[in-house]
């Protein structure tokens, strides 16, 4: 009897221990992901950060006069404003579905769907916080905040398990902030439709990113099986697995139909990333959906 | 037994179980296939989806097809099914089993005695009597004993030489009482065979087995118009066939060996064909028989005798024949047209001819040789060789052999000689003697028509009686004979034309030529030939065509031999080679007009095949149906639920190509191009590939793979050769052209590259390949022949066309075709290295720092730096080896790569820095 707790705090302490050690790598990797966007378009357009001009324009109708910058216009005929960059930082706030069903992979040495949307979501927050952004979780637990010490309470907020399914919380997303939702939109779409509600409500906006494991893409099943949600709540018993997958690809299609719709109504972005595939292009939509916003 | 068909079953009993199989079937049908339990998160989606087919829940109806067709297999197998199995209704009464045993059932003598012994077995099994008779043999009293009694002497039965004749014999003696006969006959007819087949019909039910494999025959060798004629019979003469005859005799060196071969073509339906061989007679007089290629059987082998065999016999006149209209009269005319058709003739002056070792040598009318002559011609007499010596009016005149015996002379001759029946004597012409037993000519018939008018007498000596092989009818000497050494000097003292006597007209002329020796005649002795000698065996046959030796027996009269040819051999006289006095003949089992006739059996009676269908047990091949059948089943349950993906998918398809495919793989690498070697192609051609030479020794190749992997790498860090992975080549097998060089490891273990090896390797350096080969052994050996490998390294060189070569002189383009270098180390340094000598005209030029030397690449070096071992790297790029010690020894590893380096340069730039030179002198003529 006396062995039990033992055993138990044990086995706590080595799970702590190991998602300790797997925080570092995640949040290396993270970084990792994000250095290959700054190498790119966007990371020329960012040279100046932390500099606050911005551009010189030649003044317009109604610019008023102490807006011309004297200096610049003096070195020739026009006269020029000097137009700073917006400082004002956004508020972004990550969902990565917490739920059993991310924890799938189809095939060996894939990453599960949950290992993705957590590495897109850190990434996301890396650029995000490197860019002067205030970054929190959904949920209340990790509010919005700038700086680089926000990366190790983004990691320590993003939790598993829980349900089959996961339903988006809107809690915690900041009015007229920015909202990143991960998920593989596999439950009832109610919970993401009052979701997206309350959010657009707050006047937020943001991506619906679709997290899928190609095995969900292609139902590559066949023959007499017993279909099982990871949680086991939900089974499905077929005879010629083959048989359903016109079928299933039909709804799987309608459903990611139904997704843009609903993204498309509230102003929001849809997007579909496959686990099969790397997590570039996937990061790349994300910031640039969420930097095209501002 | 129970049969179904031509299979019967040997526990039927067990085939009830195929009764429960549509019990299985119903089984099975109801159960479906176990479901696959996955986790799968896009379940939400499936929920509420039915299956179409509700149906399928069944197993299919093709696997429970392939299911019970296991387990179908399976019973069937473990009821013991046999094809072809041997049901015999037992007999009765007492066995005889009748054997022909002469030479034609030797072709398949084993099995007739299984045969035997198997039906001798199965009587003793049923409690019958048995006895067992082999034709060949003597009829003597049949004796029924026990099988067992039986079947170790049926076992040691051998076949005869010749064929069974006294089928009345064997008749006359069959036992009265009532018994069964199981006769295994060679299939062929004899005289008296239906009559014994008659009386044994008689005594109770004949059965007949006749072996279905042709009987060859094949006759004695004839010999016309320079030709050697072959023939052979078969029996049946059913389709086309081809038969190859071999002649064997001794060679020069006395080992025997097949001196020639032919092909017998047998037309369909033809029964007899002719082959004719055309020898030199050199050869031919060597042949000792003909053999057909393949047969074991006394029939199929054809002892040669005298007959074939032509003696060389060197003509001397003794006059020289002037005028062409005294043809008639020249002393060698009628001994020419003697011996023209019989016999190789030789003309010459007489020390010519003992040149050619001739067997006769023909003195007509020649009275006196100069001593060198006579020395020589005692010589060879000495050596086995007949002098033949005829009288005339020159040796009448002459003074030979008048006071003492002349040794080239039979006896001593009187002066003059004489003359009988002519106008100025008295007298009758005389006529010959009957010869006597002791006589060579003993049995030739004297006939009345040889009338002798002149002769030459001899003197009365002591010896002259026991020399005197023919007489004239008054008793004076005709011939006369006289041993020298192995040789014989024979003199007739009548001359060799017409002019004394008329013997040289007569037939007996040529008879008593060939008892002598002098000429041997092509047909086949007759009676008369034979008759009055003894002849005793020196080689007999056995049935399967044999030679052994006689051993000591008695000689056999010549009647009985001419007789024995005519008919056939037998038991007395078995087919072998009789030696005479002065000849051999041979007695062979089949003689020039035997024809094989088939054997015909009274209508009615069972003629089985010897090769009756052998039994054949099938339950391995059901078993091994089953679990095929089980296996397939495994993979299509796991395709049928779905499970068979990714690698199993693949492992499935390769398992059944194999089961489909395996006979036709074999044939695939008939096909044109090899695969491999086309892979080898494209491998060794898509870059520039270092090859080295498989040794055999796994070692060995693994470090001079390593070695050219090594330099490999130093290339492409070095310079702009950038070679890929090194290849083993095998030079027997693989095409040497993709290579611009190949490095050899020499291992004195290594076999010698086959003919073809050679021609490639020539072709190979002909073309520009280079071979670097390296003996490994500087370290042991200096000027590189002491070792095995050196030697080794010889005898590899010897069959390739190698140019002379030098070792690498200072100004050689390897030393600067890269680096500058004057010394080529490997792990060891020091030793000499060998290349293509300069051309002896190649001077060095005032002003050039090198000579102009051979303008193309060396073909090989040759040396023992163990250079492989020095480039060697392992998989990390670490050398594998150590060379020498320390910095020096690393300086040494640099050198050695820098001699790999040099030496590919080489290679693959020729002499282009050769040319280098030349650059300043271009320069300044373009004015620059």
């Amino acid at each position: 009897m006396t062995e039990r707790p033992d055993l138990a705090t044990g086995g706590l302490r080595e799970r702590a221990e190991t998602l300790g050690q797997s925080l570092p790598p995640l949040l290396a990797e993270a970084e990792m992901l994000a250095s290959t966007i700054m190498m790119g378009e966007h990371g020329r357009r960012r040279a100046g950060q932390g500099d606050e001009f911005w551009q010189y324009r030649p003044t317009h109708l109604g610019d008023s006069a102490r807006m011309i910058d004297w200096r610049r216009s003096a070195r020739s005929d026009a006269t020029y404003v000097r137009e700073r960059e917006w400082q004002a930082a956004q508020s972004v706030t990550l969902w990565v579905d917490p739920a059993k069903s991310m924890a799938f992979s189809g095939a060996k040495g894939r990453v599960t769907k949950a290992d993705r949307a957590r590495l897109l979501a850190m990434a996301l927050a890396v650029l995000l916080l490197r860019g002067g952004e205030r970054v929190g979780l959904a949920g209340g637990g990790v509010p919005p905040r700038p700086g680089r010490g926000q990366m190790l309470r983004l990691l320590a907020g993003l939790t598993e398990g829980g349900e089959d399914y996961g339903t988006p919380d809107a809690n915690g997303i900041a009015s007229h902030g920015r909202a990143v939702f991960l998920s593989d939109f596999m439950g009832d779409l109610a919970g993401v439709e009052a979701a997206l509600a309350r959010a657009s409500d707050r006047g937020a906006r943001g991506v619906l990113c679709h997290v899928l494991d190609p095995a969900e893409e292609e139902f590559p099943f066949d023959g007499r099986t017993i279909f099982e949600s990871m949680g086991g709540t939900v089974r499905h018993e077929t005879l010629r697995a083959g048989d359903l997958r016109e079928r299933y690809l039909a709804r799987l299609a309608e459903r990611k139909a139904r997704l843009t719709t609903l993204a498309r109504a509230v102003g929001w972005h849809y997007h579909c990333h496959h686990t099969g595939g790397p997590a570039q292009p996937g990061l790349l939509y994300l910031f640039r959906a969420l930097e095209g916003g501002r | 037994m129970f049969m179904i068909g031509p299979i019967g079953f040997a526990a039927p009993w067990v085939l009830w179980a195929l009764a429960a199989l549509p019990v299985l079937w119903l089984i099975l049908r109801a159960v479906p296939p176990a479901p696959i339990r996955r986790r799968f998160p896009g379940v939400a989606l499936l929920l509420g989806l039915k299956d179409e087919d509700n149906e399928t829940d069944r197993t299919p109806w093709w696997l429970l097809l392939l299911r019970m067709a296991a387990v179908g297999a399976a019973i069937v197998a473990f009821a013991g099914p046999i094809l072809n199995p041997q049901a015999r209704e037992p007999g009765t009464g007492p066995l005889l089993i009748v054997m022909d045993g002469g030479w034609a059932d030797a072709r398949d003598w084993p099995r007739r005695v299984d045969r035997a012994v198997a039906l001798a077995e199965e009587a003793g099994r049923d409690g019958r009597v048995v006895a067992a008779i082999r034709l060949t043999d003597a009829p003597g009293e049949i004796v029924f004993q026990t099988a067992d009694a039986w079947t170790g002497r049926l076992a040691a039965l051998e076949p005869q030489a010749w064929l069974p004749a006294d089928h009345a014999g064997w008749a006359a003696v069959l036992p009265d009482e009532g018994f069964e006969t199981y006769w295994l006959s060679d299939g062929l007819d004899r005289p008296g065979q239906a009559a014994l087949f008659e009386a044994l019909a008689e005594r109770g039910a004949v059965t007949v087995f006749q072996s279905p494999r042709p009987v060859l025959a094949l006759h004695p060798a004839g010999f016309a118009d320079g030709v050697v004629t072959v023939a052979a019979s078969r029996l049946p003469a059913g389709e086309a066939a081809q038969v190859e005859v071999s002649a064997r005799g001794p060679d020069p060196a006395g080992v025997e060996r097949e001196l020639a071969r032919g092909v017998l073509d047998f037309g369909a339906g033809a029964g007899r064909a002719e082959l004719a061989l055309s020898l030199p007679p050199e050869l031919r007089n060597r042949i000792t028989r003909f053999e057909v290629v393949g047969q074991r059987s006394a029939g199929a082998v054809s002892l040669t005798d005298d007959s074939l065999k032509r003696r060389k016999v060197a003509l001397i006149g003794g006059r020289d024949d002037a005028a062409e209209g005294l043809q008639l009269l020249s002393p060698t005319h009628y001994l020419r047209q003697a011996l023209e058709p019989v016999a190789e003739l030789i003309d010459g002056s007489l020390t010519d001819v003992l040149l050619a070792n001739p067997d006769v040598i023909v003195l007509a009318d020649v009275a006196v040789l100069t001593q060198a002559e006579t020395d020589a011609v005692l010589g060879w007499l000495e050596g086995g060789g007949l002098l033949l010596r005829f009288a005339g009016p020159q040796v009448a005149a002459s003074d030979v052999a008048r006071m003492a015996e002349d040794p080239l002379m039979p006896v001593r001759l009187r002066e003059g000689g004489r003359t009988v029946g002519g106008a100025m004597s008295w007298g009758e012409p005389k006529t010959l003697a009957p010869f006597p037993e002791t006589s060579p000519f003993h049995g030739l018939a004297v006939t009345d028509e040889v009338a002798v008018t002149a002769q030459v007498m001899a003197q009365p000596d002591p010896e002259l009686a026991e020399r005197t092989i023919a007489a004239l009818a008054d008793g004076t000497p005709l011939v006369t004979r006289k041993a020298v050494g192995q040789g014989q000097v024979v003199l007739f003292h009548v001359t060799a034309n017409a002019e004394w006597s008329s013997l040289p007209l007569s037939g007996l002329f040529v008879q008593m030529l060939e008892r002598l020796a002098v000429s041997t005649r092509a047909a086949v002795p007759g009676a008369a030939e034979l008759e009055g000698q003894i002849w005793v065996p020196e080689v007999l046959l056995n049935a399967y065509g044999q030679e052994v030796e006689a051993g000591e027996v008695a000689g056999v009269e010549g009647a009985a031999l001419a007789g024995a040819i005519a008919e056939g051999p037998g038991a007395a006289l078995p087919p072998g080679l009789y030696a005479g006095a002065e000849r051999r003949v041979a007695l062979n089992a089949v003689s020039g007009e035997t024809e094989l006739a088939a054997a015909v059996w009274p209508v009615g009676t069972p003629v089985e095949g010897m090769d009756v269908v052998p039994e054949q047990a099938l339950k391995g091949w059901f078993l091994s149906a089953a679990l095929v059948a089980l296996m397939v089943d495994v993979l299509a349950s796991l395709w049928l639920s779905g499970r068979l993906t990714g690698m199993a998918r693949a492992a499935a398809v390769m398992l059944a190509l194999m089961l489909v495919a395996v006979p036709g793989g074999v044939r695939a690498q008939e096909t044109e191009v090899d695969p491999g070697e086309e892979a080898l192609a494209l491998e060794a051609t898509t870059a520039v590939v270092l090859g080295h030479v498989l040794t055999g020794d796994a070692r060995v190749d693994e470090v001079a793979e390593a070695g050219l992997r090594g330099l490999g790498e130093r290339l492409w860090e070095r310079t702009s050769i950038e070679p890929e992975a090194p290849i083993g080549v095998d030079i027997e097998r693989d095409e040497l052209a993709f290579f611009p060089f190949l490095y050899w490891p020499v291992t004195p273990g290594q076999q010698l590259p086959s003919g073809n090896a050679y021609r490639k390797l020539n072709d190979y350096l002909r073309t520009g390949g280079m071979i670097l080969f390296d003996t490994r052994d500087s370290d042991v050996a200096r000027a590189g022949g002491a070792t095995p490998e050196g030697q080794h390294l010889q005898r590899i060189a010897a069959g390739l066309n190698i140019p002379p070569l030098e070792p690498v002189p200072q100004d050689h383009v390897l030393t600067r075709t890269f680096y500058l270098l004057q010394d080529f180390p490997g792990r060891h340094g020091g030793a000499p290295v060998w290349v293509e000598a300069a051309p002896p005209d190649a001077e060095q030029v005032e002003g050039m720092p090198f000579r102009n030397l051979n303008d193309g690449v060396t073909p090989v070096v040759i040396g023992g730096n163990d250079w492989a071992a020095a480039w060697a790297v392992d998989e990390m790029g670490v050398p594998m080896f150590p060379v020498g010690r320390g910095f020096a020894g690393e300086r040494q590893r640099e050198m050695a790569n820098r001699f790999g380096i040099n030496l590919i340069m080489h290679v693959l730039t020729g002499n282009y820095k050769s040319d280098q030179v030349h650059v300043p002198a271009l320069l300044e003529r373009l004015g620059q």
